[in-house]
């Protein structure tokens, strides 16, 4: 009996732990390599350069921050309720951190004498584990609202929490239809079934669904509303500083990555490459972080051009737009594979 | 008491909703229209200039910091210390101090000279007025503008500093620039 779910392959526990060890290690320092990133295409977009005065092309202008944030005094107001302020931000990064086990960078390779999967672990609940953290991941944003003692911030956690289960339900159901034409829920074999065809083509409209929702799911611009920095108080961390403050930051941008990885295993088949070349094996990460990045992008030069929706059009877009394209994906798709 | 609106209350007219289908493709395409003006920017390059190594030009007739002359045949100093300029200052920033020329010690190339010139920078509203009123074209507003400082002593400028050349030329406007 199974407690939870099937690991379709898993490899000594000292491999898992290097592998392990390995994923976050890379991912924490992309996150400020994507920051820099960020500001620089942004830059660019605007007809300016963007930060280039620290360390050459202003590419230690993360480092600079994360020093001036680390040095901040930290604070709590004294309305907090002190544990669950100081866990929350926690929660947020953990539960993204977590979110990235089962993404699959690569095949199964063989490494001196060991098989190894170039993936945390290859487990038959794919999408509904990584949903699963993304709904534990609002505690983070839920609690860190209301444990902050302040109205400002309650209102806005209660903003987050509106959108956050709004479009949890298109983003999840959009997956729905991926998951019925791979006939898996393993992430991995959701990508070998795309050796054919990348699923960008025949779920066209779930990606879309998807894509739309995932922006909404990480707060990016056009849907963020939950820190809405140019109108409302900033939202669930108006009382956050310092370091909790970039915990909540390295959340996002790690929900970021999350959500990129989502969508290349599902939609731009993973670490495969068109025509299906024979390339060794170190070439399968690469393909998947430039397939990320390429998401990356267009989250980047989305934010930066479209404005911020109104609240009642973020709700009726999710639930009378969203929502029914998502569920008849679904339904054409479960016809089309059924029959 | 009921509300009556008063006859001049206008009725918005607003335009016809129109249909869904119509509007999710406008929205779509205004979408990929804006994503397209924002990406024509990259090829555009920079509009920004690098202050610290590179300054922005100024126009001719930009008023800058000011500036003393001398003749360039004689090498004397223009200013004769009529203190007009002082009079026509309406922030009360110039001090002059004039002094009798003799055949031994000649500064000027008028009866007397400026034994004190002291520009007080820090009050200065560099309207002009000093220049306008100079009779013999002694003072005019340069094109410097970097004059900040860390005491404000410092910012009474002498008539050897207002004399001499300004160590780093601050860039003219070019042509249609």
């Amino acid at each position: 009996m199974t407690l939870f779910a099937d690991a379709y392959f898993f490899e000594p526990w000292w491999i898992q732990i290097v592998k392990a060890l390995v994923i976050f290690v890379v991912v924490l320092i992309v996150i400020p390599i994507l920051t820099v990133y960020e500001r620089k295409l942004m830059g660019r977009l605007q007809s300016r350069y963007g930060p280039n005065r620290v360390g050459p092309f202003g590419l230690l202008q993360p480092l600079a921050e994360i020093v001036k944030f680390a040095t901040k005094e930290p604070f709590k107001p004294h309305t907090s309720v002190a544990l669950i302020y100081r866990i929350a931000p926690m929660i947020a990064l953990l539960t993204g951190i977590a979110a990235l086990a089962i993404i699959p960078f690569g095949d199964v390779q063989h490494i001196g004498s060991q098989r190894v999967g170039l993936y945390g672990i290859d487990v038959s609940i794919g999408p509904l584990y990584v949903f699963a953290f993304a709904g534990i991941a609002f505690y983070g944003v839920m609690l860190g609202g209301w444990a902050s003692g302040s109205k400002y911030a309650f209102l806005g956690s209660m903003r987050t929490a509106a959108q956050l289960i709004s479009y949890e339900v298109s983003q999840s159901l959009s997956l729905i239809g991926v998951v019925i034409t791979a006939g898996s829920l393993s992430l991995t074999r959701i990508v070998h079934a795309q050796a054919g065809m990348w699923y960008i083509v025949p779920q066209f409209a779930g990606f879309l669904v998807f894509f739309v929702a995932s922006l909404a799911e990480i707060n990016r611009p056009p849907f963020d509303l939950v820190e809405a920095d140019a109108e409302l108080v900033a939202g669930f961390n108006t009382e956050y500083g310092g370091t909790p403050f970039v915990s909540y930051l390295f959340a996002e941008y790690m929900n970021m990555i999350v959500v990129s990885a989502i969508a290349t295993t599902c939609f731009l088949g993973g670490w495969l490459i068109p025509g299906n070349p024979h390339v060794p094996g170190w070439v399968d990460p690469l393909v998947v972080i430039v397939k990320m990045l390429l998401f990356v992008t267009l989250f980047i030069w989305i934010r930066f051009t479209l404005p911020r929706l109104r609240y009642d059009q973020l709700m009726s877009f999710g639930w009378k737009i969203l929502l029914p394209l998502a569920t008849l994906n679904v339904l054409v798709t479960a016809i089309i594979v059924g029959s | 008491m009921t509300y009556d609106p008063s006859p001049d209350v206008v009725e918005v007219i607003r335009q016809p909703s129109p249909n869904p289908a119509q509007s999710v493709y406008r929205a779509f395409g205004e979408t990929l229209r804006g994503l397209k003006t924002t990406f024509m920017r990259i090829p555009e390059g920079t509009a920004t200039i690098q202050y610290p190594e590179e300054k922005t030009p100024v126009y001719p007739r930009f008023r800058g910091r000011h500036k003393l002359h001398r003749f360039e045949d004689t090498g004397l100093e223009k200013c004769v210390g009529c203190s007009l300029c002082a009079a026509a200052c309406p922030a009360d920033c110039i001090r002059v101090v004039a002094a009798e020329n003799t055949p031994e010690h000649r500064v000027s190339a008028g009866e007397r000279y400026a034994a004190v010139y002291e520009i007080n920078l820090s009050r200065c509203i560099f309207c002009g007025y000093c220049e306008v009123a100079c009779p013999f074209d002694a003072i005019t507003m340069g094109h410097d503008y970097e004059m900040s400082d860390y005491t404000r002593s410092d910012l009474i400028f002498t008539k050897e500093m207002l004399l001499a050349e300004p160590i780093e030329r601050t860039p003219l406007r070019r042509e249609g620039e």
